[in-house]
């Protein structure tokens, strides 16, 4: 049972708060590592960035920076797709839509945060002069207050599943005609948002942005602190996944994986269960997606392409499906060897993504993750 | 007497009255004696009638074995029973009062009918003891089942149906690992902890040693009473220790019923397992 080897000793029936369910989510080992990890994040970086001189050896760049920050919402968006395809068994090709509507939902706010410091000196947006408009559409009230922001960055997301998934699961859609429909419907929101009078800016999407909460954001400090956040919540959703596929309904989700028939014939409504782990995944990826869109400077149409959310599938499958450490290795793996390739051999980027999938895909199902127990257990194998 | 009861003894009663009978959530009620009922139930496969006007009925505690040759449409009545698939036409209740033919899946499990399958289906990723404990019957919402805890009271009820299928020392196994039997087993043990009114079991001894067949024998009949159980089974050995009726069913209707020596002896039986 999970209890077995968590770092508190927890009584293994009876009612037990949830605060130390939490803390049983992660055996000793994976809470030190995720305590080194906030550590290098909170601490390591900002000093090395900071206090340490451009030209020594450990300076962090300002580049590096924006790349980790970057990539660990790319991780956090392969953990919430892990959730639903290594857990649920369900494989949606369109993550990226619920990034971009994150990312959207943070942008209207940054776009407003430029105040009259745009090229039109305008209170409206650059692109809304351009078009000529003379007022903010309905969809932008409120876009100026933070906390609204927030909370689109999260709604949005969660009533666009919510709605697909109720009929798609009601519909009893599986398997490969459910990632078909996925693909489709973030097709279909990318050409929605490449229209200007859509009222998101078109195909330039938002760019220039110049503060976030009234600071610089280009600042130092603020670039430190957009990174610190992005580490917490990659950290906080890990310890979270782990309770939720440590639970009961974890057990569950799995369970509908491998066996949908039968966990309905002992009496569970599988319809909220993919319901549930489908909301949470998407509302995942609008953080992600607007903790994203500041670090880099720009949200556009093109984060919806098909494209991009099959790139995330590729991060999972690269990582370890099934495992949660996984899709973060993956993400790093990937985007990683992606911007050492982009300036390398820009032309051969999409010839090694494809022929890393089949690699993975043929020889290496379990992922990196797979392939590191495969050895550890060979080498106990041999010591035996 | 309620509506219901009205319109189970007039079955031809007009629609007023159906709506008025109609108790879809209602609480199981075996006062009459019947727990399974099934009133000319057809259901056909592009024109292929895989069950004809099949009318059964199962009293409340009883052990009916149903035998048949393949495509006699055994399967297919276990699949209108628990939902999976709707007649085109006919009755289906359990009790009194609960139509079976308006629940879905998961809540025909919730009023208390558990079903086995053909080919053992169970978790195999999942340890046994896990297996068991999903199946348990308590609140299958998702909110329960995210602060789901186990209690002592759980874990002694899981403890004791490992017992009853003989895999206390399997407990922490994945359920993959198992031997067939020891999965037919485990499926066993699974429906009963849902602790269902009826049982409905596919071909549950199929690859089962001599022992182990008798030893679920043994099991069926101790369950008896308590519950009802339907089992569909080839092994005329298994169905013989089992005692209890016996059902023949024949293209999708019945064609014989009775004891096992009455329904072997029966000349219409014989032609349909021996006349092809």
């Amino acid at each position: 049972m999970s209890a077995t080897s968590s770092v508190l000793p927890l009584p293994a029936t009876g009612r037990v708060p949830l605060t130390l369910r939490f803390f049983a989510a992660l055996d000793r080992k994976a809470w030190i590592a995720l305590g080194i990890f906030l550590a290098l994040a909170l601490i390591v970086v900002p000093v090395l960035n900071l206090m340490v001189p451009p030209d020594s050896v450990f300076h962090v760049s300002a580049y590096a920076i924006t790349l980790i920050g970057k990539i660990m919402c790319y991780a956090l968006v392969a953990v919430a797709m892990d959730l639903i395809w290594g857990y649920g068994g369900i494989l949606s090709l369109g993550h990226g839509l619920f990034f971009a509507l994150g990312g959207y939902a943070f942008g209207m706010y940054l776009m407003r945060q430029i105040g009259r410091d745009g090229s039109y000196q305008s209170d409206l947006p650059d692109f809304m002069v351009f078009l000529d408009w003379k007022e903010l559409p309905w969809f932008w009230l409120g876009s100026d207050s933070f906390g609204w922001a927030a909370f689109l960055v999260m709604a949005v997301p969660a009533v666009v599943a919510f709605v697909f998934g109720y009929f798609a699961f009601r519909s009893r859609i599986k398997g490969v005609y459910f990632s078909i429909i996925t693909q489709a419907l973030t097709y279909a929101a990318m050409l929605l948002f490449f229209r200007n009078e859509t009222g998101f800016g078109g195909n330039n999407g938002f760019t220039d942005f110049k503060r976030v909460l009234d600071v610089p954001i280009t600042a130092p400090e603020t670039r430190l602190m957009l990174f610190a956040l992005t580490a917490i919540a990659l950290a906080a959703t890990l310890v979270f996944s782990a309770w939720l596929v440590k639970s009961k309904f974890g057990r569950v989700l799995t369970a509908i994986r491998d066996a949908e028939s039968r966990v309905m014939f002992i009496g569970y409504n599988p319809l909220w269960y993919k319901l549930t782990i489908w909301v949470i995944s998407a509302v995942l990826c609008g953080i992600a997606g607007a903790l994203y869109v500041p670090q880099v400077g720009i949200i556009n149409p093109s984060e919806m392409s098909p494209a991009n959310s099959i790139e995330i599938a590729i991060w999972v499958a690269v990582g370890g499906r099934g495992t949660l450490i996984g899709p973060v290795i993956g993400a790093f793996a990937v985007n990683l060897a992606k911007s050492w390739f982009t300036v390398s051999f820009p032309e051969y980027w999409l010839f090694f993504l494809g022929l890393l999938f089949i690699v993975v895909t043929l020889l290496l199902p379990q992922g990196l993750v797979g392939l590191w127990k495969k050895i550890i257990s060979k080498k106990q194998g041999a010591q035996a | 007497m309620n509506a219901q009861t009205i319109r189970l003894d007039q079955p031809d009663g007009g629609d007023s009255a159906t709506q008025l009978g109609h108790v879809v959530t209602g609480e199981l009620d075996l006062s009459h004696g019947v727990a399974l009922y099934l009133e000319d139930i057809t259901v056909s496969f592009d024109g292929f009638k895989a069950l004809n006007n099949l009318t059964l009925a199962i009293n409340a505690g009883e052990l009916r074995c149903i035998i048949g040759p393949n495509g006699a449409g055994k399967t297919t009545m276990m699949d209108v029973i628990t939902g999976k698939t709707r007649p085109d036409s006919g009755k289906a209740f359990f009790g009194q009062t609960i139509d079976l033919t308006r629940l879905t899946e998961p809540e025909i499990a919730h009023v208390g009918i558990g079903r086995k399958f053909q080919k053992p289906t169970i978790f195999e990723q999942h340890t046994v003891f896990e297996n068991l404990e999903l199946a348990m019957k308590t609140d299958k919402r998702v909110w329960k089942s995210l602060m789901a805890w186990l209690t002592g009271d759980d874990r002694d009820r899981i403890a004791d149906t490992l017992r009853t299928i003989r895999l206390d020392h399997e407990a922490d196994r994945p359920a993959g690992l198992l031997s067939h039997g020891q999965k037919q087993w485990l499926e066993i043990g699974m429906l009963l902890m849902q602790e269902p009114k009826l049982l409905l079991l596919d071909e549950p001894v199929a690859g089962m040693t001599d022992d182990e067949t008798m030893r679920t024998a043994e099991l069926f009949v101790s369950l008896a009473g308590k519950h009802s159980l339907v089992v569909v089974e080839h092994d005329m050995a298994f169905v013989e220790k089992l005692g209890g009726l016996v059902t023949v069913l024949h293209e999708g209707s019945v064609l014989a019923e009775g004891d096992l020596a009455t329904v072997q002896n029966d000349q219409r039986v014989i032609e349909v397992y021996l006349g092809r």
